[in-house]
C-alpha cells in the first residue's frame, strides 16, 4: 500500500521581495523627465521668440511641434537609458515616487499658462 | 466610464477583496484597460496636435484663434485656456503609459505590493485629470469659436 504523501505546495521563501523595483523606477522617473522637458521648452519658447520659431518643425502646427517632439524624445530616451541603468536593481520605490512627483509638479506648473506667460517679453 | 472601471480595478486589488481564483481575471482586465487607455491617450494628443490644432491656429481671419484674439472679451480663451490645454494634454499620455507599465510589470505582484499599486493608481488618476483639463477646455473653446 502506497504511503500518503504530503500535498504539493510551492512555498514562498521568507526572503521573497517581489520583482526588482529598477524597471518601475525607470518608468516613473522617465515620466517626470519627459514632462519636465516639455515644461522647460514651453517656458524658454515663451521667453524667446527666435527659440520658439526654431521649434516650429511644422508650419501648420508651429512651435508646439518641436516642444512635443523633444518632450517625447526625452521621455522615451530617458526611459531607455534608465531601464538599462536600473535593470534588476532593488530600490526604494517610495523615494523614487517622491522624486518623480516633484518633477511632475514642476512640469505642471511650467505648462500652466499664467505661469509661463510671466516670461513673455514685453 | 473606462477611467472609473480602471480606478475600481486598482482600488479593489487588495488581498482582502480578491480571491486567488479571481486575481488572474482582474489582472488581465486591468492590464487591457490601462494599456488601451494609454494607447487612446497617445492617439488623442497626436490627432489633436497634428490634425485639429492646425485648423484652430490657421493664419486666416476666420480661424478660431484669430476670432478669439480679435475680441478683447474672448482673447483669454486663447491666451489662458488654449495655451494651457495644448501643453498639459501632452503630460497625460506619459502618465498613462507609466500606469500601464506598472500594471504589466508587476501583474499579480501588484496585490502584494500596496506601494506599487498606489503609485500606479496615482499615475492613472493624474493622467485622467490632465486629460479632463485638456478635454474640458477644448470643449469650451470649441463652443466659443467652433473649428469649421
Amino acid at each position: 500500500m502506497e504511503a500518503a504523501r504530503p500535498p504539493q505546495t510551492q512555498a514562498v521563501p521568507p526572503s521573497y521581495q517581489g520583482r526588482p523595483e529598477g524597471p518601475a523606477a525607470a518608468a516613473l522617473l522617465a515620466t517626470g523627465v519627459g514632462s519636465l522637458v516639455l515644461a522647460i521648452l514651453v517656458v524658454i519658447a515663451e521667453a524667446n521668440e527666435s527659440f520658439a520659431m526654431s521649434l516650429a518643425y511644422s508650419d501648420r502646427v508651429g512651435p508646439l511641434s518641436g516642444k512635443t517632439i523633444w518632450a517625447v524624445v526625452a521621455y522615451f530616451g530617458s526611459w531607455a537609458i534608465l531601464a538599462v541603468a536600473l535593470r534588476g536593481r532593488r530600490m526604494n520605490l517610495g523615494v523614487v515616487a517622491i522624486v518623480a512627483g516633484v518633477l511632475l509638479a514642476l512640469a505642471l506648473v511650467g505648462t500652466f499658462s499664467p505661469f509661463f506667460e510671466l516670461f513673455k517679453p514685453d | 466610464m473606462a477611467f472609473t472601471g480602471g480606478l475600481a480595478g486598482f482600488y479593489s486589488l487588495r488581498p482582502e477583496l480578491v480571491m486567488a481564483a479571481g486575481l488572474t481575471e482582474r489582472i488581465r482586465r486591468l492590464s487591457i484597460g490601462t494599456s488601451a487607455m494609454a494607447v487612446l491617450t497617445w492617439l488623442t494628443v497626436i490627432v489633436g496636435t497634428w490634425v485639429v490644432y492646425p485648423w484652430y491656429r490657421e493664419d486666416i481671419p476666420d480661424s478660431p484663434r484669430s476670432k478669439l484674439l480679435a475680441n478683447p472679451d474672448t482673447k483669454d480663451w486663447h491666451e489662458f485656456a488654449m495655451e494651457w490645454k495644448e501643453h498639459v494634454a501632452w503630460i497625460a499620455p506619459m502618465l498613462a503609459i507609466g500606469a500601464a507599465f506598472l500594471v504589466l510589470y508587476y501583474r499579480a505582484d501588484l496585490i502584494r505590493n500596496p506601494l506599487a499599486r498606489r503609485i500606479a493608481m496615482g499615475l492613472f488618476v493624474l493622467a485622467f485629470l490632465c486629460a479632463v483639463v485638456a478635454g474640458l477646455l477644448g470643449a469650451l473653446i470649441t463652443k466659443k469659436a467652433p473649428v469649421t
